[in-house]
């Protein structure tokens, strides 16, 4: 059996990730087009929050991608620090954009969703505070990898950046439990029966979670092929400009 | 189209946004795959007819 090591060599990343980039871009379309629609045009109403219940299909799956989009780049930096395979550092720094991407939307969804339900855009809630924080994190990682022109040194000083950070994911995560206050409820998937969603909401909710995990891969992909390929050109036109 | 109520507003919206995000993101990671693609295969042909 292959060793998963061998995808750290780029050629081998870039022969693999050719062939399964297409299935992987086209079942995440499948999958969020059918979840998106299931769940706006063929779910009832929630008998409390009304037609709001509908912003659950892109809030609860963005928000999940914004924190674990975090954790996929955590491991990726510690394969970085402890093996030092560049497409792992790559790879961390191609989910950058797309784990921002996805605590905005989660941010968003939730001040829309919270003003008819709470009667505010915001509150210095545990849990939108710590997203908060996540959302700087994430901004603040991009902006670590675009000021440092060695792309060892960013590597490294984004991943130890990339371990703090992960505080603030796991935070965002757990805060309602931590704190037991403010305005948001706990998790709306739960194994427990009774605080988990209706069947109705649940099943469109887990395919349009399926369909965010395959968007969230099949872009990190593209990214961490684009940045391979900026890598090597940087590594050749170096090379260029010493001969 | 589902009758949304006295929310329409929100939940209008609330799509509005997030599909134009996502559809940014996409477009945006497409068009620098292309870019740097072609700045690549422009380098390594320059490299090329060096050798």
């Amino acid at each position: 059996m292959a060793s998963i090591w061998e995808y750290a060599n780029p050629r081998k990343f870039m022969s693999v990730t050719d062939r399964v980039l297409p299935w992987i871009a086209g079942l995440s379309a499948i999958a969020l087009v059918a979840g998106l629609a299931w769940g706006f045009f063929l779910t009832p109403d929630d008998y409390r929050q009304g037609s709001t219940v509908k912003i659950i299909y892109l809030h609860v799956p963005a928000a999940l991608m914004a924190i674990n989009g975090w954790l996929m780049m955590l491991a990726a930096s510690l394969v970085w620090l402890v093996r030092r395979h560049h497409v792992s550092a790559l790879a961390a720094r191609a989910a950058a954009p797309v784990g921002a991407v996805m605590t905005v939307i989660a941010l968003l969804t939730g001040a829309i969703w919270g003003q008819p339900m709470w009667g505010t855009w915001w509150a210095w809630d545990p849990r939108l505070t710590s997203f908060l924080i996540l959302f700087l994190f994430y901004l603040g990682y991009i902006a670590l990898w675009a000021a440092i022109e060695d792309g060892d040194t960013a590597a490294d000083l984004t991943s130890v950046l990339c371990l703090v950070g992960s505080v603030f994911a796991l935070l965002s995560r757990y805060a309602v439990n931590f704190w037991n206050q403010g305005l948001h409820q706990g998790a709306s998937l739960s194994l427990d029966k009774e605080e988990n969603v209706a069947d109705v909401f649940y099943f469109p909710l887990l395919l349009c979670i399926a369909g965010f995990v395959l968007f969230f891969l099949a872009l990190v992909l593209l990214r961490t092929r684009t940045e391979i390929r900026a890598r090597r050109m940087r590594a050749l036109m170096a090379r260029e400009r010493m001969a | 189209m589902p009758d949304l109520g006295k929310y329409a507003g929100a939940v209008l919206s609330a799509y509005a946004v997030s599909l134009a995000l996502l559809a940014v993101l996409v477009l945006w990671s497409l068009w620098r795959a292309k870019r740097v693609k072609a700045a690549l295969e422009k380098v390594e042909a320059r490299r090329n007819g060096q050798d």
